[in-house]
């Protein structure tokens, strides 16, 4: 009896989602008979299985809405806009029923009969208000669907097949040592051939036309369409592509989310369309193709396009974006910000896409497939979204290459190219502690896969090749590996958790020979090695690159030192104001930081990570010329004057990486990276501002002073010259000095709250700039 | 029915395993590296057409690296994955005379997070190890 009910659920499920379509189109066309039929035929089947199983609510419903239908089959009614409606509310209701049945919950019954009530050729029309809300609730159950086949029991089939695959290669290995035998070998291929066709069909057992995914918009479209009083006309195309059953399912909340989105923030309601010169009616198009191993569904919209400079002004708002990044953001790079979490163009939140859902998840969720999403847009003429996917989740193609004398995979949707170490098209660049590539004047980031994954190179630099990798999402780069072996599909498993805790690996898989080889996860391969920067941070870098080349010039004067742990390490000369011996007691670990006090000033101390055991301590006062930073070491070594090699670490830090002096290594410290660390606003007096504070007030003491501090201003001496003066209401004041005077009072002219803390900093930062100016 | 062991040698001791939790005992072929895996992951190999994930038994008690050619390792499919955990040498399949009972006394670095009690089999005293713990490896200690 339950397998029976299943059974019964699944494929009222099934025909309710089928039959999604069929009624929009009736809606269309009232007279199109064989809709009428298709919907009355549900209904009907509905009735006599719920009947069956004793279901009597379900009965009641599909009874009522298969005795108006039959009214309008024999023309006694017209197929309105009313009955329609009516009609789609009950069985929105029968699938709500259907999936509570399911799941065990109880759903409320007192609707039912206003439901049915509605039906009636007399019905009012207020009696339909809770058709919408019911319509949108639907929409968030439908995350619980499965397939009548259990998906298990396929992916059991398909790696049976796959076993079946390696022990036939194994056997055939086996066969190639014995002698010849052709009856043996005329069976063995028979065999392979079984094989190989089982596993197509197995694998085409888990495709799906895309059809079903798209049979839910036609509903889609006309229910928002009608909520938001726009006129929409979706075209659908290439329903009959096949794809991953699971593939399906993983893609179907997304689009639904860009539809969604294309209707609500895209099409224009119909009288602004006009005013824009556009028809009326808005036309929606989705499509799907199949592309090699890809399958691409776009969805097109002839909307209002996405305006990227206003993306650019709400991320810049929001922090996202700094002003000079902003400014080198290509016209795709600022649509595609809209992909950035917490970031819409829309003004408002509306009922249908404001649910806190963005296009962020929708992105994640494909790439979480192996997907990839873009974005092209036109202002005022519509926006053009691109779903690239994998054909499948098991097979994927990929690359066979080999590095440090190993064979990795690399999945082929993420290769955008191979080249050859040495040709002219690729240029190698070391900035500090990375390394760049320049393929045809397009900047990317080095990575070596030996040293990525901590092994030896066995390859000299010559017999390299360059992959270029654009992980789904992500930014392009580089890759250097030994060697490139071939194109193969593989059937790819999941690797044992103390593997994939490396970060590097997306899975294993087994080559023809049985071995197992790992595959390369091409995003996790750039987190790893830290190069998630785009070009514009490439840019920069070499920028800054091109004013350290002038310190670490071609021949380096560079003072060898021993740290205190007892490494040898190097910084140039240049760096090196004096050598001091500091007292211990004049270390403390203070905000965050160890600092030293020298000299009535204090400093970041870098080299220990607390004082050390000792009276004294050594140290380094290195200098960019305005900021110090004491570095602690043991003894010096040598000074030396040499040429770099250096051997850059591997990812950013203190050492910029490592060159041999003598034979024996020694680490370059990373001065750029000491100072970007250390430095800070409170090290430096000289550039410091000084705010001068009215002198005996206790509020002035513990709120104020704390607080003007925390903003990066020295407070002033008594007697000593201020840059600015805060003054409180009634205090005299020196002419000719730049005052910010604080008022106790909210309202007031001239001054600024004393709790106002937003108009304190602005008045203070104005103040600074009168001084400078 | 007295629960089955699995006699082995790992770290120069005589240990028993639940011989309910093996899978089998194979001679492994040919290892293949998983750079910057967990540190007592000694590489893949390949039985059967399944990848194995091998564990070094040494690594995962903190008692060193296992070096040289392949040896035993026992088969042992855990959360979903098939691992190959490497020992110095499986003895035997023998009946434990009596239930584990829990070990008295310290039992050394490494050895306390996989032992399971000590067990009376022959008229010897085994130390019942957990393969699950020797897979975890270390880093499970922590958490």
């Amino acid at each position: 009896m339950d397998e029976l009910i299943n059974d019964f659920i699944a494929e009222t499920r099934d025909m309710a989602q089928a039959l999604s379509g069929a009624i929009v189109a009736w809606e269309a066309a009232p007279e199109d008979r064989a809709r009428l039929d298709e919907i009355f035929r549900f209904v009907h089947t509905v009735k006599g299985n719920s009947g069956f199983f004793d279901l009597p609510r379900l009965q009641q419903l599909s009874h009522a809405a298969e005795g108006a239908l039959a009214e309008v089959r024999e023309g006694k009614r017209p197929a309105d806009r009313i009955l329609v409606n009516a009609v789609l509310a009950v069985i929105d209701r029968i699938g709500e029923l259907v999936q509570a049945l399911e799941s065990g919950q109880s759903l409320g019954s007192e609707d039912d009969e206003q439901l049915i009530a509605a039906l009636s050729s007399e019905a009012a029309v207020p009696a339909l208000q809770p058709e919408a809300a019911a319509a949108v609730e639907t929409d968030n159950k439908k995350a619980v669907r499965s397939i009548r086949l259990s998906v298990d029991l396929l992916d059991r089939m398909m790696s049976g097949v796959s076993d079946a695959v390696l022990a036939r290669n194994e056997l055939a290995r086996r066969l190639r040592d014995m002698p010849r035998d052709v009856a043996i070998e005329a069976a063995f291929d028979r065999v392979s051939q079984c094989i190989a066709e089982i596993r197509d069909a197995i694998t085409r057992t888990r495709m799906q036309r895309i059809d079903s995914l798209f049979a839910g918009l036609p509903r889609l479209v006309r229910d928002l369409s009608a909520d938001l009083g726009k006129q929409v006309r979706l075209q659908a195309d290439g329903g009959d592509v096949e794809m991953d059953r699971e593939m399906i399912e993983m893609i179907r909340d997304p689009l639904t989310h860009i539809v969604r989105n294309a209707i609500d923030h895209g099409i224009e309601a119909p009288e602004a369309r006009e005013e824009a010169g556009k028809p009326r009616l808005g036309t929606l198009k989705v499509s799907a193709r199949q592309a090699g191993n890809q399958i691409i569904i776009e969805v097109a919209d002839d909307g209002r396009g996405i305006d990227g400079d206003a993306l650019v002004r709400k991320a810049r708002a929001v922090g996202l974006l700094t002003a000079e990044q902003a400014d080198k953001l290509s016209a795709g790079q600022k649509q595609a910000l809209v992909f950035s979490p917490g970031l819409s163009t829309a003004g408002e939140v509306t009922a249908i896409s404001g649910r806190g859902v963005g296009m962020d998840v929708v992105r994640a969720n494909i790439e979480r497939i192996g997907g990839v999403v873009d974005i092209d847009s036109r202002l005022g003429h519509g926006v053009r979204l691109c779903i690239r996917v994998p054909l499948t989740l098991t097979i994927i193609p990929a690359l066979t290459i080999s590095a440090a004398g190993q064979v990795f995979a690399i999945p082929r949707s993420a290769i955008e190219e191979i080249l050859r170490v040495g040709s002219e098209a690729v240029r190698f660049d070391k900035v500090g502690e990375a390394q760049v590539a320049t393929v045809r004047g397009r900047r990317m980031p080095m990575i070596a896969l030996c040293d990525l994954l901590g092994v030896e190179q066995v390859v000299s630099d010559s017999e390299r090749r360059i992959i270029l990798v654009k992980p789904a999402g992500g930014e392009c780069y580089a890759l250097g590996v030994a060697s490139v072996h071939d194109h193969e599909e593989l059937v790819v498993k999941p690797a044992a958790p103390a593997v994939m805790s490396a970060g590097l690996y997306a899975g294993t898989t087994l080559a023809d020979d049985g071995r197992p080889i790992l595959l390369l996860d091409p995003s996790g391969m750039a987190k790893c090695a830290g190069v998630n920067f785009n070009e514009a941070e490439i840019e920069r870098h070499l920028a800054v690159k091109a004013e350290r080349e002038e310190v670490l010039a071609a021949e380096s004067t560079l003072l060898l030192f021993r740290t205190l742990d007892g490494r040898r390490r190097a910084v140039p000369v240049g760096l090196v104001e004096r050598i001091e011996d500091v007292p211990v007691s004049a270390i403390g670990f203070s905000a965050g930081k160890l600092r030293l006090a020298l000299d009535g000033r204090i400093m970041p101390l870098c080299g220990c990570d607390a004082a050390p055991d000792a009276e004294k301590l050594r140290i380094l006062r290195l200098t960019d010329g305005d900021t110090e930073v004491a570095y602690g070491f043991a003894e010096v070594i040598d000074i030396r004057s040499l040429v770099l090699d250096l051997q850059s670490a591997p990812a950013p830090g203190e050492v910029a990486g490592a060159f041999l002096v003598d034979g024996a290594p020694v680490e370059l410290l990373d001065p750029h990276w000491l100072f970007s660390l250390h430095a800070d606003a409170g090290s430096d007096r000289a550039t410091q501002p000084v705010c001068a504070l009215p002198e005996g007030d206790s509020w002035v003491d513990v709120m104020l002073r704390p607080m003007i501090e925390g903003l990066g201003y020295r407070i002033a001496r008594a007697g000593e010259l201020a840059d600015i003066l805060i003054a409180l209401e009634d205090q005299e004041v020196p002419q000719d000095v730049n005052v910010v005077r604080l008022r106790s009072a909210v309202e007031g002219q001239g001054s600024v709250y004393r709790y106002d803390r937003a108009a304190l900093i602005g008045a203070l930062a104005a103040a600074k700039g009168r001084k400078h100016g | 029915m007295a629960e089955l062991l699995l006699i082995a040698r790992l770290a120069g001791r005589r240990i028993a395993f639940p011989a309910a939790d093996v899978e089998a005992v194979v001679e492994l072929e040919g290892l293949t590296p998983a750079p910057r895996a967990a540190p007592h992951v000694a590489g893949l190999s390949a039985l059967r057409s399944r990848v194995l994930t091998v564990i070094d038994g040494l690594a995962a008690l903190e008692a060193g690296r296992t070096e040289g050619p392949a040896q035993d390792a026992i088969v042992v499919p855990s959360g979903g994955h098939t691992y190959a955990l490497l020992v110095e040498e499986v003895e035997d399949v023998i009946e434990a005379s009596a239930p584990p009972t829990p070990a008295k006394a310290p039992l050394g670095a490494g050895w306390d997070r996989v032992s399971l009690g000590m067990i009376e089999a022959e008229g010897e005293l085994f130390l019942l190890v957990d393969p699950h713990q020797l897979i975890a490896g270390p880093a499970a200690r922590a958490a």
